[in-house]
């Protein structure tokens, strides 16, 4: 599986999709680093979605670096930093 | 003389008159347009419920698709969800060991995270977080209900010490009524044991 979603979450919409691609594809990975960076530089925090073979449980690992995220990922998932409220 | 002055007079008001109807007729047009402006601002800024039930109907799916099925249910059912301290989600943590000594948070929708002991139903504190749209002109700033509990869910099972420490933390009830949490903490034990024992409980909503 490399055909990876990015999503992001959005007050008012829910999520919306900013980038959809094929990481093997040169020219759709490009496109996939080149949105990454802009929304980390805008301040959003990246997630993966992630799921245990074994046990089956779900968790999510934080990214930032477009390299970690997971070669089997399918989707990451951009929301806006925490702060403290 | 007097009568040619007042002759003077009304022949200058004659000929001025176009000019000031002309005056009138712009400064309606511009307060008019004005108001229109106005208008059409008022409308944008109106709130759609529609879009932002639809928006919540679209983070509840998402949510649904990212986190454990005990979790969703959790959620679905009693309004919030229970994550785990680092501590429990260890891998091999699991059963006796969970309920030993380590906390949990509970994470409820545009509410503090409210850390706990389940083993003896102590509050431990609240961690008062929210995600804000920064760079957006949007009128609204607030994530979804279903995107705020899922981007806590993400921030706390991926990263608990950043979310911990991006966080302001408090002593219990600062936000969150302690009586609150402590009947939810009890309605979880009984969701859940009612669960093991394969009985219904009832929907939230």
């Amino acid at each position: 599986m490399a055909n990876i979603r990015f999503l992001r979450m959005r007050p008012g919409h829910g999520e919306v999709l900013l980038a959809e691609g094929d990481r093997r594809a040169r020219e759709d990975e490009e496109r996939l680093i080149e949105e990454f960076r802009r929304q980390l530089d805008a301040g959003m925090w990246a997630a993966v979605p992630t799921r245990d073979r074994a046990s089956g449980r779900r968790e999510a690992l934080m990214v930032r670096h477009y390299d970690e995220i997971p070669s089997q990922a399918e989707r990451v998932i951009f929301f806006p930093r925490a702060a403290g409220g | 003389m007097l009568l040619a002055l007042l002759a003077l007079l009304v022949l200058a008001a004659v000929l001025a008159l176009p000019a000031i109807a002309r005056g009138v007729g712009s400064a309606r047009r511009r307060l008019a347009e004005r108001r229109g402006e106005r208008t059409g601002r008022e409308v944008l800024d109106l709130p759609d419920p529609g879009r932002e039930r639809r928006a919540e109907q679209r983070a509840r799916e998402l949510l649904r698709s990212c986190v454990n099925e005990e979790e969703w249910a959790m959620y679905r059912d009693l309004g919030f969800i229970r994550v785990w301290g680092a501590q429990a989600r260890r891998p091999g943590a699991a059963g006796s060991a969970r309920r030993s000594g380590v906390y949990a948070y509970l994470i409820y929708p545009q509410k503090p995270l409210v850390a706990f002991v389940p083993e003896t139903r102590q509050l431990l504190s609240e961690y008062c977080v929210e995600f804000p749209e920064l760079a957006s002109s949007l009128s609204v700033s607030r994530l979804p209900d279903s995107d705020d509990v899922l981007a806590k869910w993400m921030a706390l099972t991926g990263d608990e010490r950043r979310l911990v420490a991006s966080a302001n933390m408090h002593l219990p009830g600062r936000q969150v009524d302690p009586g609150r949490v402590r009947r939810d903490i009890w309605r979880l034990a009984e969701w859940e044991r009612q669960r093991r024992g394969g009985g219904q409980v009832a929907s939230r909503g």
